[in-house]
């Protein structure tokens, strides 16, 4: 099926593009392709860049360039819930290395993996700017912070609880 | 207890919503500029202030401004960098997320002193929860009149936009910021032209970060010249220092840049001190880019001053026995912490970060994050430090941006205070993996090779 916004998705990308002077639509690229990569299931495919080009009237490459230099942007599919561990330097002091263990314990997925299921992602991630409130991941739009085994399980019960609410 | 002037009521209730934050004197000094100055008088009591850009460079904010070239015709821009992504570093995101309006206010001043009638908020992607605040706050300020066309009666037009980046450290170098807000990848530019000549789609343009915008609104509600009599030297005003690591109370405090180090890490009133009675080993004092710097060096200058928490005595001894404020993400590690490990994860950070433009950075952050590896692992060999020093030479001062600098920094302050524990890995490598060096390099408490 060809990605398409609803309406009123084509509204927001208008919204989105008003905020710059005229002839400068393409600086609402990468807030198009947050809103792309939420309503096309976590992940930017081939057909969902070329969609966003045809919205902003840019060439394709304009848009693989940007998607593949930010990091946000998933190129292959991802798990319905993405656990983003950060473990640069301030994290790292504060046991983020036992978190990721444990997550594998949990799921049995290292960094980069998805369970089969296709339930949960987890990746690792450069510093998030929560180096107060480490250890921490982010889930979604949300950060989880001052991270201990028994938040991590409570984080995978509700992860698992929201799937089953939405079957 | 020192000053406060940007956190002061950021812990009121609601002060979040417009009504409270107005009726805490909030949009004050919107007021104050624009019926009684004129732009020009706004950007003298920047000047007169002293207020240096609260980012990482420290350079001086009323200059940067007076560097905007206003060519008759062509419209100038503010953009604010929100793009905090120095590890370490999260003192952006409190002053967003607990009191947006102090922003907004300042912004509306800045574009006011800076002719821009529209102004952006480039904030880094992963901030999606504190981008929808700051919408909020923008959409009140709007209906309450501070935004919009003819403000309050000046005939100054102003319009704040917020534009989420997608995570990239490098859109936090300004010109990298302008072409990630044009829809690009965040290549910077190469420089001249400064943005403030050729900035956003090629018109002049004041890139300041979050807490030098919100600096604004004490500096005209005080006058310049008050706001320059709090700190000391050429350090004036506040500070928001964002302090984590091994310390017993993270967060976010605001200093007014007199207190020394000692007091800072020790004091119940700010950091409260190294958790379960551990030793202070070492300390990165203004974010990750910054050299690190040994316990003794970190509290006491070579010359054997007490140092204080300010740009000036931060750097005091340079590069070969000081540091820098940088952004004011303030690393401590205590004695059980490893320092090669910790360079380690900055060295991979530094390789992800690279944008890849310049050869220099993008294939010498990748070895660096290699023989690091190697050498945390037991796997280094005995010419693996003087390499690691030929490399980082070999990248700094040797890019378009610099990135390349904030690579090569810690690793090159690692090896310069704490050869001894690097060596140890290397001569030691199945003990390494065992236990950490600790702090057995104190045996000649100032072992620093001047480079």
């Amino acid at each position: 099926m060809k990605p398409s916004f609803t309406n009123e998705q084509l509204q927001e990308v208008q919204r989105l593009v008003s905020r710059y002077p005229q002839g400068r639509e393409k600086s609402a690229l990468i807030p198009v392709l947050h809103l792309a990569q939420n309503t096309f299931g976590g992940w930017l495919s081939t057909e969902t860049m070329d969609y966003v080009a045809t919205l902003l009237q840019i060439k394709p490459i304009e848009v693989y360039e940007v998607a593949s230099f930010y990091s946000m942007f998933n190129l292959n599919p991802v798990g319905k819930h993405v656990l983003e561990v950060c473990q640069t330097g301030p994290c790292m002091l504060n046991g983020s290395d036992s978190i990721v263990d444990y997550i594998y314990e949990r799921l049995g997925i290292r960094p980069g993996e998805t369970t089969p299921d296709g339930q949960f992602t987890l990746k690792t991630v450069e510093c998030l700017g929560a180096c107060g409130y480490a250890p921490m991941l982010q889930l979604g739009e949300h950060y989880k912070e001052h991270l201990t085994k028994e938040k991590i399980d409570a984080l995978i019960e509700s992860c698992i609880a929201k799937s089953a609410a939405l079957n | 207890m020192g000053r406060k002037l940007l956190l002061e009521k950021a812990h009121i209730e609601n002060i979040r919503s417009y009504e409270v934050y107005r009726k805490e004197g909030g949009y004050r000094s919107v007021e104050k500029a624009l019926k009684t100055l004129t732009p020009d008088q706004v950007t003298d009591e920047v000047k007169k202030s002293g207020l240096r850009g609260r980012g990482g460079a420290g350079f001086p904010t009323g200059m940067k401004w007076s560097f905007l070239t206003k060519p008759e015709g062509v419209p100038r821009y503010l953009v604010v960098n929100a793009d905090e992504s120095e590890p370490g570093t999260f003192k952006d995101r409190y002053l967003m997320e607990f009191i947006p309006h102090l922003l907004i206010e300042g912004m509306v001043t800045s574009s006011y002193a800076l002719g821009s009638n529209r102004s952006y908020i480039y904030i880094r992607g992963e901030y999606a929860w504190i981008a929808h605040i700051l919408e909020q706050a923008i959409e009140e300020a709007h209906q309450h009149g501070w935004l919009g066309k003819n403000i309050l009666g000046s005939g100054f037009d102003c319009n704040i936009y917020v534009q989420r980046g997608a995570g990239a450290y490098i859109c936090g170098e300004e010109t990298a910021l302008l072409e990630s807000l044009e829809g690009k990848r965040g290549n910077p530019r190469i420089k001249p032209p400064f943005p403030a000549v050729k900035g956003l789609w090629g018109c002049p343009t004041a890139v300041n970060n979050v807490e030098t915008i919100a600096a604004l609104v004490p500096i005209i509600n005080e006058g310049g010249e008050e706001y320059a009599k709090i700190g000391m030297g050429k350090s004036t005003g506040t500070k928001l220092i964002s302090a984590c690591g091994n310390i017993n109370k993270p967060g976010v405090y605001e200093i007014d840049m007199t207190i020394s180090v000692e007091e800072f890490i020790y004091s119940d009133e700010y950091c409260g001190g190294i958790p379960q009675g551990k030793k202070l080993k070492a300390c990165i004092p203004g974010g990750s880019s910054v050299p690190i710097l040994p316990a003794n060096l970190l509290l006491k200058t070579a010359k054997g001053e007490a140092r204080m928490m300010n740009y000036e005595s931060l750097a005091d001894g340079g590069f070969a026995t000081g540091s820098m404020m940088g952004s004011g993400g303030f690393i401590v590690m205590d004695d059980t912490q490893c320092v090669v490990k910790h360079t380690y994860t900055l060295a991979r950070f530094y390789r992800h970060e690279s944008c890849g433009q310049c050869s220099p950075c993008r294939e010498g952050t990748g070895w660096m994050e290699k023989i690091l590896w190697n050498l945390e692992t037991g796997k280094g060999r005995s010419g693996d430090i003087d390499l690691l020093w030929d490399i980082q030479r070999k990248i700094e001062g040797n890019t378009i941006c610099p990135l390349g600098d904030a690579a090569a920094w810690p690793v090159a302050a690692a090896i310069r205070h704490f050869r001894d524990e690097f060596e140890w890995h290397v001569t030691h490598p199945e003990e390494a993996q065992k236990r950490n060096y600790g702090l057995a390099h104190y045996a000649d408490p100032l072992s620093v090779s001047v480079a």
